[in-house]
């Protein structure tokens, strides 16, 4: 009996609280209006542009066929899947992806904080400040412009490098059609143009240390070294987490214009990432399922690797991305 | 450095920098003018070469200063319609498409910036999302094309028109105004578009120019929503223009063939090559030393909230 009460009375108080939260969302709306209108071209476009797209990922489920569109192309079930694991360049393309990656986290990662290690100590401001705008300033060229000018200066017959190894007594070397010396070469090109930015970061993390541990220290005997490796360091592990982390979660996605500009036909077989490989493969060949189906499985092993790094990072005691 | 010369408790005492500490410290400069010679050196060098003759690059007697100044190089580039042209289109797209990046921005900032709007952390969700996953180089592609932009110079504009990275970094700088304003406002009648437009933004020029920056810089070194786009010579944009030459001119050196170049039978000189990329850093350069601290200010902030 009471139950029945209670299941009868029960209902009513929901949707009582219900159309208290509409009301009071109406009011919402009617207050601030002209603020839920500035934010629909955003809704819109982030709809359009991002959202949409996802459902492109149908096609790596289907046979495209361009006069019927996404959905009414055949479907074709995790066939691009399979086709994708048994083709020979995949695993090549996503060594190489690794690869440069890894090597460019190996490389790259530490550069920027010793970088602002090192500009940390530095005691003249103006000193500071000429060396960080000179060495900011790669990051503000496009790999076109980068790239036209390592290929300038690494040139066998014409370029600087070589000619400095020749007058060495050294032989030349053909850089840029090496495998080995292609993937050196883009490591630390990617070093060079990103590794004077990236201080911005870590001297900002260094700024928000007490100072006052620094004069502890010093009144305690401590010289640069120690004071480097004992308050520095620890003061900016957070940043490095965080950004380790940023890093990690994207190591299977490599940016388009950083291999593209560097590359050529002869060493496409460490230069041939993911990207390029899609663009083409997938644009200019057509091969619009494969690649959609790659790109899939690189965006979720993205999120994977993201989610991941950052419950790991959290585990550690550190505060993660969120 | 300076740490210790000030305490609180206690006389001011002059610390005596040891043997290690003066040593570290010229290893230290040392070290750092190093690095930031190497990091420009490839520039000087590509300068350099842009203002000497071929004969002399190819003799390598050019290091840091130009051997042989001509500017016969500069000339050919400048007076090249092509290369103007996409000079010219670049600028379109880095001009309008930053003020139409700037209002859909802000726009989309300020409401996400006022703590009582309801419903905010959705929005914010929705577009963080975005950051996380996304479709892929495919079905974007395919997107564009259905909607009809495919080699227009609106495909180059309104795909990416808003990034929700700078909005998060917008919408932080618009919160870093005091609530005391808007309340005051209120008061005195004010509305959100009133408030914004006559309050908000000028109180956020700093932030404004910022985001324009990172927009404009974008704009201008983008280079592969064109290639992926656009096949139409017409609407080349700079960085475009630049690759096809430097391809031509990779080729040259490795394979030493001449090459057609526009049309025309030419042997890419060094010193063209070298002329071409100078171009098309110049503008950068040039608003570099006017800019680079709103980039830094920008940055800055971009990574601590972001």
């Amino acid at each position: 009996m009471q139950a029945d009460v209670q299941a009868a009375a029960k209902p009513r108080a929901v949707s009582a609280s219900q159309q208290r939260a509409a009301k009071g969302f109406r009011k919402e709306l009617k207050k601030n209006f002209d603020l839920y209108l500035y934010l629909v071209p955003g809704f819109v476009y982030f709809f359009v542009f991002c959202y949409i797209p996802m459902f492109g990922l149908l096609i790596a489920f289907k046979d495209y066929n361009i006069f019927k569109g996404v959905f009414a192309s055949d479907w074709v079930g995790l066939q691009h899947f399979r086709d994708m694991l048994s083709l020979p360049d995949f695993y090549e393309i996503v060594r190489n992806t690794l690869m440069l990656n890894l090597l460019g986290l190996i490389v790259g990662f530490p550069a920027p904080i010793i970088l602002a290690i090192m500009l940390n100590e530095v005691g003249s401001k103006l000193f500071k400040r000429v060396s960080q705008s000179l060495l900011y300033l790669p990051h503000f060229l496009s790999w076109i412009i980068l790239g036209g000018i390592i290929y300038n200066i690494l040139s066998p017959k014409y370029g600087i490098v070589n000619e400095l190894l020749r007058s060495l007594g050294l032989g030349e070397i053909h850089f840029m059609a090496s495998p080995f010396w292609w993937v050196v070469v883009y490591t630390l090109s990617g070093v060079w143009a990103s590794a004077g930015w990236g201080t911005i970061i870590y001297l900002a993390a260094m700024s928000n240390i007490d100072p006052h541990l620094y004069e502890a220290a010093v009144i305690d005997g401590a010289g640069r070294w120690r004071k480097i490796i004992h308050i520095t360091i620890p003061g900016i592990m957070s940043t490095v987490v965080i950004l380790l982390i940023l890093n990690v979660g994207h190591m299977v996605s490599i940016g388009f214009e950083h291999p593209f500009a560097l590359m050529n036909p002869v060493v496409s077989d460490v230069a041939e990432v993911i990207s390029t490989y899609t663009y083409s493969i997938g644009l200019k060949g057509g091969e619009f399922g494969l690649t959609t189906a790659i790109g899939m499985v690189q965006s979720l092993v993205n999120l994977v690797l993201i989610l991941g790094a950052n419950y790991a990072a959290r585990k550690m005691g550190r505060e993660g991305l969120w | 450095m300076t740490a210790a010369a000030h305490t609180a408790a206690g006389p001011r005492r002059k610390v005596r920098r040891s043997f290690t500490d003066i040593s570290f410290a010229i290893f230290n400069y040392t070290l750092l003018t190093c690095f930031t010679f190497i990091c420009l050196f490839p520039f000087l060098n590509t300068v350099a070469n842009s203002f000497s003759s071929s004969h002399a690059i190819q003799a390598g007697e050019v290091v840091l200063w130009p051997v042989e100044f001509q500017l016969d190089a500069m000339r050919a580039v400048l007076l090249d319609k092509n290369i103007i042209r996409s000079f010219f289109v670049t600028v379109f797209v880095t001009v309008v498409g930053t003020a139409f990046n700037m209002v859909f921005t802000i726009i989309t900032a300020y409401p996400l910036s006022r703590r009582d709007l309801k419903g905010r952390s959705y929005f914010m969700n929705y577009m963080i999302f975005t950051m996380m996953f996304s479709g892929g180089m495919i079905p974007g592609f395919l997107l564009v094309k259905a909607l009809g932009l495919i080699n227009t110079i609106w495909a180059l504009i309104i795909p990416g028109l808003i990034s929700s990275f700078n909005v998060i970094i917008m919408k932080t700088f618009f919160q870093n105004i005091p609530d005391e304003l808007r309340e005051a406002a209120i008061v005195d009648g004010c509305g959100n578009t009133r408030f914004l437009v006559q309050v908000v933004l000028p109180l956020s020029g700093a932030s404004i120019a910022t985001i324009s920056l990172f927009y404009a810089v974008g704009h201008w070194n983008s280079y592969f929503a064109a290639v992926l786009f656009i096949d139409n010579p017409d609407l080349y944009t700079l960085q475009v223009k630049l690759r096809n030459i430097l391809l031509l001119a990779q080729m040259d050196t490795s394979l030493e063939v001449i090459q057609q170049y526009d049309g025309g039978l030419h042997v890419i000189q060094e010193s063209l090559k070298a002329a071409t990329i100078v171009f098309a850093t110049v503008p950068i350069l040039v608003v570099y030393p006017f800019l680079q601290k709103y980039f830094v200010k920008g940055a800055l902030l971009g990574s601590i909230k972001g």
